[in-house]
Formats: structure tokens, C-alpha cells, sequence
């Protein structure tokens, strides 16, 4: 790594600038490629440099933040510091932040093949560059309003995204979609609104202060209930899961592919940064603490429900889109244990998680490329066509899986010993329990999408090299994880600190 | 006064939720205006709505005092912009659901679910 240029980069950048960088690049971007729609090849280059100027601003944002400390950005409008809508980067939002640039890069490859121009002229490059700009502001803010305004944000650009093709079926699949982040962001807002009446302020930290100092009242207990349901169905948690594996497979695969890395993390994100850092959950809070049985109930049923749920699919695209959800009720063991080192495994999972499913998307679309299906009981054969593509794709389902030494390995093994540590040992055991159905159904995948021999007749397509090379990239992450996992634990549980010192 | 406001907006929420509940996709959307509107009512609730003092902080204080609260009011009027935008993006789903498959009924448009139904997994012909 050229850690001389990384030391050069942020001395030439002031802190306010290199914070707010990861959410005005990809709307400069946005607006540019909006103005260059009808030139799809401009677009594209746009889409393209936008993605590797956010992936190196990001590296030099987090290279600064890797510490613990915290880049204290503008507020807005020149207001004191009360007033006005505060933006930071620290962990664990300045390392996610990061990993949401490597997935943006990695897709913007990708669709360098995937992305026609027709998709190009309905506003894809504009689209998915204000999405991420909108998951980057969640990850910095420090304003729960302002946390709402990047949902709602996210949440048109996502519905403009699922209908590019205008389909019948994707029509079907946003409706669902749009019903359901509707009722959950006004669920959010509702919370958003009590805990403003309570505490008198919007900031979280302040508001952590506050609620802190108080006993804890109904109404914050009303709050924490509202806040608590609108975010896990962002985050796509059971009961509130179906609409995930409703409309993710109606959507073209780039796109599936940055909606199953993001946006339910970025769901899981607000509620890490609401419940550890708001209701100070892990770090002594009892504003919320009568949540915190219900939060592991939740997370059990999660892991469950939608790995059973994975392993009754075939087509390849709602088969991930279970998986997406089933690693998220990972992540919220992590936070049912209401421990530091719980919040630190759920930041830890969260990382991977990010890399890995965006990858496992991308692998589903190359195979549909080779194969002319999305059902994977009609692939087959990838290992002799396409040995590269078999091998690269191999490590984001064996990292799923739970395959040591790959990230997957080290995130799950986590999560298992801090629940047994914390008493939990049943949520544990649910996990472990989840961790085998998983491995079922991962095996299943590979080895009919590979290792089989076709039993229909398959076009002769090749697959693209851009495409290799975004799985490329995203697999060298994945294994690099699994390499150094003591870095990212490291990282992990700085960030777990900082949530906890937020109030 | 303020309990009258809190039922009120209640009202809405669950009147809101019932609509949101019927398979008339019509209905839904009205639902989800409707939710907008209640949740609208209970924010601006939160900052004082009855005073009708200008919101200047007197001189030599550190406190608004008994002027209505500008803030929950700033939040509010984004809200209704946000909504709004929403409902638009909703009733065009909506509409081109309508002129695709010529109902509103739920039930019906299901064209996603009927993508990539799980296959039989037959050993036979493995």
C-alpha cells in the first residue's frame, strides 16, 4: 500500500472538506451524469470516476479515523453547534463508509457490461450515484432528523432504481417495496419526533446526554418501540422481512447487488447508532433496556425464518436475497447482547457481510450470463467453462458459509463466543444451528452452479472481464479479511467505544 | 388542548393503518398520505403549537421561553415535502401497476412472486 501518498493525501485536504467528500462527491457526480443522460458513454465514464474518487477520499477518510478519532465536518448553515445539523466521521461509519466505496467501484466495473445504454438513458449512472450518496450521509450524520431525511433519500433513488426497466414485474416489486419503506419511515419519524420532545435536541449526542441523565419515562419507551420497528424493517428483520425476497430479484443484478451490500445495512447501522449510542444499550443505558430480550427473540427468528426460507429457493437472486436478511439477524445478536464486545462483533459482521453479499449478487449475474437461467438447477458446468469465475466465486460462498479462513469464519466465530460469553448461550446455539443451514445451502449453490454437468442445453456466452474483475476486487477483500481478521476487530472495537461514548 | 391533539392524531394513525391494510393498492396509498398527515400532526405537537409568540430568544437569556418551538415547525414542513414526494412516486407505481394489469387489487398484481417460483429439486434428473 502507498502509505507515503495515503500520509500526503489528507495533509492537502482540511477535515471539513474530506468529511462532507463521500456525500457531495457522488452528488456532483449524480447531477453531471443526470445533465449527460442522453450521452451514455459520457454517463458512464462520469459513473465510473465518481466511484474511484469516493474510493480514495474514503481510504484517506478512514485512514485519518482508524485511530478512534473523530473528524468533526461542517455544520450546516454556519449555526452554533446546538443549532445546527452536525456532521462527523469516526467509526464505525467512517470504516463503513469505506467498504460502501469499494462496493460502489466494484458495481460501477461491473456494469460496464451489465448496464446498457437503454438502462443508462432511464438515469441509472445519476440514480445509483445520489443512492450512495444519500448511505454515506447516514453513515456521517450525527442528526437523527437528519438520519430520516438520507432514508427517504435512499428510498426514492432505490424505487427509481427497481423500476429501470419498467417491467411489469418490477412495477409488482416496488409497490411492495415503496408500501413498505413508507410505513417504516414514518414509524422512524414519529420515534424521531418523541425523542426531540423529550430531550429538546436532535443531536445524537446531546440527546444520548439527556436521555442518560433521566429516568427512563413511557414516552421514551414509546420512542424506542417506534424507532426500533421502523429500523429493522430498513433493515429487513423478521417479522418484517417479506419484502425483501419480494422485490430484490425484480431488479436489474448491479443494482440487486449494491441493495443487498447497502441498504439493509445502512437499516442496521441506524439502529446500532440508536440503540448503542442513543439508548446507550451495551454501555449501561436503561432507556431502552426493556427492548433488549426482544432484540435476541428478533434476531433468532431472523436467522431462522429466512435460512429456511434460502434453502427452499432455487432461483438464484431470492435464494441471496433470504441470505441477505438471515446475515443481518447475525449482526442484531451482536447487539442483543448488550455488551461491548457484542457491538464490536456486530460492526465486525457488518463489514463483511457488506463485501460478501454484493459479491455473491454479482457471481449470480455471470451465471445467468453463461447460462441463460436464473434458476440454478438449470446452471451448471461453470467449473470446466469457466475455471477463474468457479474459483473467484467460490470465496464469497465459502465466506458466507462460514469457511475458515475467510472472513465468514471469523465474523460467525465472533458472534458465537461473545453470546456465550454474555449468557446467551441459546442464541448461540441458534446461530451454530443457522451457521449449518447456511453451509446446506451454499454447497447446494456452488456445486449446481459449478460443479455439475448442465442439463440443458446453455448459450455460449463468455462472461466479461469487467465482470471478473469486480468479483475480483470484492473476493481480494474478502480474503484479505480472513487473512488479517485482527485488524478489523481491532477497528471493530474502537468503533463499539464510540458508539458507547456517544452520549 | 394538547391531549385533544395527541387523539386526534392517533385517530389518523390508526384510521391510516386500516387503510393500509386492505388489498386496494388505491386504498394503501391513501393509507400512507394519510399516515404522513397524522405523524405531521404529532411532530408539530412536540414544539409548543399553541403559542403564538414570534420565536426570539429575549435578550440576556439562554431560553426560548413560552414562543412555539421553529424547529419542530422546520421539521415538519420537510416531512411534508418528503411525503409528498413519496405518495407522487406511490400513485405512479400505482397507476402504471393499473394500465399493466388493468386492477388495483393486490392479490393480483403479483407478477414478481410468480419470477423464479421454487423449482422441484428431482433427483432423477441430476
Amino acid at each position: 500500500m502507498p502509505e507515503v501518498l495515503l500520509d500526503l493525501l489528507p495533509d492537502a485536504l482540511p477535515d471539513a472538506l474530506l468529511v462532507f467528500a463521500p456525500v457531495a462527491v457522488p452528488f456532483i457526480g449524480a447531477v453531471i451524469a443526470l445533465l449527460l443522460r442522453d450521452r451514455p458513454a459520457a454517463a458512464r465514464i462520469v459513473g465510473l470516476l465518481a466511484a474511484a474518487t469516493l474510493a480514495l477520499l474514503t481510504l484517506a477518510l478512514f485512514w485519518r479515523t482508524a485511530g478512534g478519532e473523530r473528524l468533526v465536518g461542517s455544520v450546516f448553515g454556519d449555526w452554533p453547534k446546538p443549532y445546527g445539523i452536525g456532521f462527523s466521521a469516526a467509526l464505525p461509519g467512517a470504516a463503513l463508509v469505506l467498504v460502501t466505496s469499494l462496493v460502489a467501484l466494484a458495481s460501477a466495473i461491473y456494469a460496464l457490461s451489465d448496464i446498457g445504454p437503454r438502462r443508462r438513458r432511464a438515469g441509472y449512472d445519476a440514480l445509483v450515484l445520489a443512492m450512495l450518496g444519500a448511505v454515506n450521509g447516514a453513515f456521517l450524520t450525527d442528526d437523527l432528523f437528519n438520519l430520516y431525511v438520507w432514508f427517504e433519500l435512499a428510498l426514492i433513488c432505490a424505487l427509481g432504481l427497481l423500476t429501470l426497466d419498467r417491467r411489469r414485474t418490477q412495477i409488482d416489486g416496488a409497490i411492495r417495496y415503496a408500501a413498505f419503506g413508507m410505513l417504516a419511515a414514518t414509524f422512524i419519524l414519529i420515534g424521531i419526533g418523541m425523542i426531540y420532545g423529550i430531550t429538546g435536541t436532535l443531536d445524537i449526542g446531546r440527546a444520548a446526554a439527556a436521555l442518560a441523565g433521566r429516568p427512563p419515562s413511557f414516552a421514551s419507551a414509546v420512542a424506542a418501540a417506534l424507532l426500533l420497528g421502523g429500523f429493522a424493517l430498513k433493515a429487513g428483520l423478521f417479522p418484517f422481512h417479506l419484502w425483501i425476497p419480494a422485490s430484490y430479484h425484480t431488479a436489474p443484478v448491479t443494482v440487486a447487488a449494491l441493495f443487498a451490500g447497502l441498504l439493509t445495512k445502512m437499516g442496521f447501522y441506524a439502529l446500532l447508532l440508536v440503540f448503542a449510542g442513543l439508548f446507550g444499550v451495551g454501555s449501561g443505558g436503561t432507556a431502552a433496556a426493556q427492548l433488549v430480550p426482544v432484540l435476541g427473540v428478533i434476531a433468532a427468528a431472523t436467522m431462522l425464518v429466512c435460512a429456511a426460507g434460502a434453502l427452499a429457493q432455487t432461483d438464484m437472486r431470492r435464494l441471496l436475497a433470504y441470505h441477505v436478511i438471515a446475515q443481518v439477524g447475525y449482526m442484531m445478536a451482536g447487539l442483543a447482547l448488550a455488551t461491548r464486545e457484542g457491538l464490536a462483533a456486530a460492526v465486525f459482521y457488518m463489514i463483511h457481510s457488506i463485501i460478501v453479499q454484493a459479491n455473491l449478487f454479482l457471481g449470480a449475474g455471470l451465471i445467468r450470463r453463461a447460462s441463460g437461467s436464473w434458476d440454478m438447477t438449470r446452471t451448471g458446468g461453470m467449473v470446466r467453462r469457466e475455471p477463474l469465475f468457479a474459483l473467484l466465486f467460490a470465496i464469497p460462498v465459502l465466506s458466507l458459509a462460514g469457511i475458515p479462513p475467510l472472513s465468514g469464519f471469523w465474523s460467525k466465530l465472533i458472534v458465537i463466543r461473545e453470546s456465550f460469553d454474555a449468557g446467551l448461550p441459546w442464541l448461540g446455539a441458534v446461530a451454530l444451528l443457522v451457521g449449518l443451514m447456511t453451509i446446506v445451502s451454499m454447497a447446494l449453490f456452488w456445486s449446481d452452479a459449478c460443479w455439475k454437468d448442465p442439463r440443458h442445453r446453455q448459450p455460449r456466452g463468455r462472461m466479461p472481464r469487467s465482470g471478473l474483475l469486480a468479483m475480483a476486487l470484492l473476493s481480494g477483500a474478502t480474503v484479505a479479511i480472513g487473512l488479517m481478521p485482527g485488524r478489523l476487530w481491532t477497528v471493530a472495537q474502537l468503533s463499539a467505544r464510540a458508539l458507547g461514548e456517544i452520549g | 388542548m394538547t391531549i385533544l391533539y395527541a387523539f386526534v392524531g392517533a385517530g389518523i394513525v390508526a384510521c391510516a393503518l386500516f387503510m393500509i391494510l386492505s388489498r386496494n393498492l388505491v386504498r394503501v396509498l391513501l393509507g400512507l398520505s394519510m399516515l404522513a398527515t397524522g405523524a405531521n400532526l404529532l411532530l408539530s405537537l412536540v414544539g409548543n403549537v399553541r403559542s403564538e409568540q414570534p420565536p426570539i430568544i429575549a435578550e440576556g437569556e439562554q431560553t426560548l421561553g413560552q414562543a412555539a418551538d421553529p424547529l419542530a415547525q422546520a421539521l415538519v414542513l420537510t416531512a411534508i415535502v418528503i411525503g409528498f414526494a413519496l405518495t407522487v412516486v406511490l400513485a405512479v407505481l400505482v397507476l402504471r401497476a393499473w394500465r399493466g394489469e388493468r386492477t388495483v387489487d393486490s392479490r393480483q398484481v403479483e407478477s414478481a412472486e410468480g419470477l423464479g417460483p421454487p423449482q422441484e429439486r428431482d433427483p432423477a434428473n441430476a
